[in-house]
């Protein structure tokens, strides 16, 4: 991205204080608005734009701080799947795709499971990392499921799911396809053993994730403006030769058809679950 | 559909095969022994072209128009047939199919993918793009298949579920998964037969099964390769080598040991011979029901529950 900040001033504070000490992050601009956002700024309002209330993206870490009561968290191991099961290549190796993501994430896939509590409840969350190859489900995230969902059942805890993930990863072929059953199986034993299962959709949740345990929730909660549904924009556009109308496929468009019970600022979101979970998990509190 | 390019070699010789038929009211001698050769030739040709067949090959013969399609395997190895329609909520939808049927003996709800055989039925089926009414359709008929204990068998043919704005608005997604879930939770047996396109999303909804079987030449992919190709190679032009990299075909499923087994197609593909496919299926599907009779329903679910868990894990 070219801009008269990034080839102008940018430049020019380098200048004058040195290369190393400017970060290139310094300002974003607001994708929806355009307004020039400060960095530090924009990270105090969780990564929502000062002027128009646009959601930017959010790191998985800072969710989870979020989210967990004090930003307290530990990470929840998942076991290894095989590597590249299908020796996949395009362009180029699949198995460099992972290493390449595994450098630039620090992660080993593209989920990450933490236990913690949230309003004092015991909650497991399982969180996509939409940078590691666009969140796509492939086994290892599969097995990031099923262990969140074991670990919950096993600390009779709540299981909150929070999708960022253009769908199925099709460079494990057909195995891919099949963390959609597998993820269901996963969600439904939380059901079974009669525990909250709240899936919290975030920009954006398309393909074989939507088509799976997204949809399966107890209750589904949506950021605003997330991207939501099941084959993409650009495709349902080629289908049918006509441009679809802006609002398509937003959290509030999936909430305006039945599909989301509600839509949440991201400032409310840690006080709305928790509320929720209370009301889920405390069943009978005596009135003071 | 043009020809497949493969076949021409073969195609050419069964015309001249038919040309020669066609005179043989003349009583030649030559013409009998010549028929004799090109019958053999041509015999010889469709089994070394079909036994080598590439995935990207495999992926038009599995679309071939006139391979076998569900209506005709409802003809062929179903009595009975008693359509049910509907979601209860919205609509019917033509390209998912299924209702109720006598199954060598057995009461079966059967349901799948109906691509249509012409203009105006690939119209009528959406080519077999199923929307959400088509698996809110099947999660009934799950339903009624616990209810009754009647087993399921799917029959899977689509190149995926429709995207388009009407499904999309009705929640393609969630009806989807909601499918996924109702073959998860079904308690009486499940078979499933890709006996043409195995297309993603559209595919699983209703093939989460207790077996999966595939057509020889069937395909199953969790993206066409038209698609991945244009996603990874950023040109749909690489689509054969997409086909090869996502191993869709039947013999590179069942080594992933992704589906239960492979039923043969009779030389040169089911669309050279409808009615020993369609028998061969329903061998398949009976020698599976049997396996899978008589059932306990929790062991059952418990059993296919595990199955699903477990991919991925080796």
């Amino acid at each position: 991205m070219s801009n008269w900040l990034s080839d102008f001033i940018r430049p020019k504070i380098r200048s004058i204080v040195g290369a190393k000490d400017v970060p290139d992050n310094l300002w974003e601009k607001c994708p929806s608005c355009e307004a020039m956002l400060y960095a530090k700024d924009l990270a105090e309002n969780l990564h929502v734009c000062h002027q128009c209330g646009h959601h930017l993206k959010f790191s998985v870490h800072d969710r989870l701080n979020l989210l967990f009561d004090d930003g307290a968290w530990a990470n929840v191991p998942v076991p290894t799947v095989p590597f590249d099961p299908l020796k996949f290549k395009d362009k180029k190796k699949y198995a460099d795709r992972i290493k390449e993501s595994q450098a630039k994430t620090n992660e080993k896939d593209a989920i990450i499971v933490a236990e913690g509590k949230i309003n004092g409840l015991a909650t497991i969350i399982a969180a996509f990392n939409f940078d590691f190859m666009g969140g796509s489900m492939g086994t290892a995230v599969g097995e990031g499921i099923v262990r969140a969902a074991e670990i919950a059942i096993q600390k009779r805890a709540s299981l909150i799911v929070i999708p960022s993930s253009g769908g199925a990863r099709m460079q494990e072929g057909l195995l891919s396809l099949m963390q959609m059953p597998r993820t269901t199986v996963a969600v439904r034993m939380v059901k079974d053993a009669g525990l909250p299962y709240i899936v919290l959709l975030t920009n954006p949740t398309t393909g074989g994730v939507s088509a799976s345990f997204a949809m399966l929730g107890d209750i589904h909660i949506a950021e605003p403006g997330a991207m939501i549904g099941f084959a993409g924009k650009r495709v349902i556009e080629e289908t049918i030769r006509e441009k679809l109308p802006d609002d398509f496929q937003t959290a509030e468009y999936l909430k305006e058809h039945g599909m989301v019970d509600m839509v949440v600022a991201r400032k409310d979101l840690k006080e709305t679950l928790g509320r929720i979970l209370d009301l889920l998990m405390r069943r009978n509190i005596k009135a003071a | 559909m043009p020809a497949m390019e493969f076949e021409k070699p073969i195609l050419e010789l069964e015309g001249k095969i038919t040309e020669l038929r066609n005179m043989t009211s003349t009583r030649d001698f030559n013409i009998a022994e010549e028929l004799a050769r090109l019958e053999s030739k041509s015999s010889k040709l469709l089994v070394s072209i079909y036994s080598k067949l590439s995935p990207a090959q495999k992926v038009q013969v599995a679309r071939h128009p006139e391979r076998p399609h569900f209506t005709d395997y409802v003809r062929g190895m179903l009595t009975d047939f008693t359509p049910l329609a509907g979601d209860r909520l919205f609509a019917d939808d033509d390209a998912l199919l299924g209702g109720l049927a006598r199954f060598r003996g057995r009461s079966v709800v059967i349901m799948g993918h109906e691509k249509g055989n012409d203009t105006e039925t690939r119209i009528k089926h959406n080519f077999g793009m199923a929307r959400p009414e088509g698996y809110r359709k099947a999660q009934r008929l799950m339903e009624m298949a616990s209810q009754f204990q009647i087993p399921v068998i799917s029959l899977v043919d689509t190149a995926g579920a429709y995207p388009g704005v009407d499904a999309e608005a009705r929640g393609q997604s969630e009806a989807i998964a909601q499918s996924i879930d109702s073959c998860l939770r079904l308690r009486t047996p499940m078979i499933s037969v890709i006996i043409g396109e195995g297309g993603s999303g559209g595919a699983i909804a209703i093939a989460t099964a207790d077996r999966v079987y595939m057509l020889e030449h069937a395909i199953y992919s969790v993206i066409s390769p038209e698609g991945c190709a244009s996603i990874l190679w950023r040109s749909a032009q690489h689509a054969d080598e997409a086909a090869v990299a996502l191993k869709l075909t039947a013999q590179d499923l069942l080594n992933l040991k992704l589906i239960d087994g492979i039923i043969e197609e009779p030389l040169g593909g089911a669309h050279r011979g409808k009615d020993m496919t369609i028998e061969m299926v329903a061998n398949q599907i009976e020698k599976g029901l049997h396996d899978l009779t008589p059932w306990d329903s929790d062991r059952l679910i418990k059993k296919r529950q595990q199955k699903y868990l477990a991919m991925g894990r080796t």
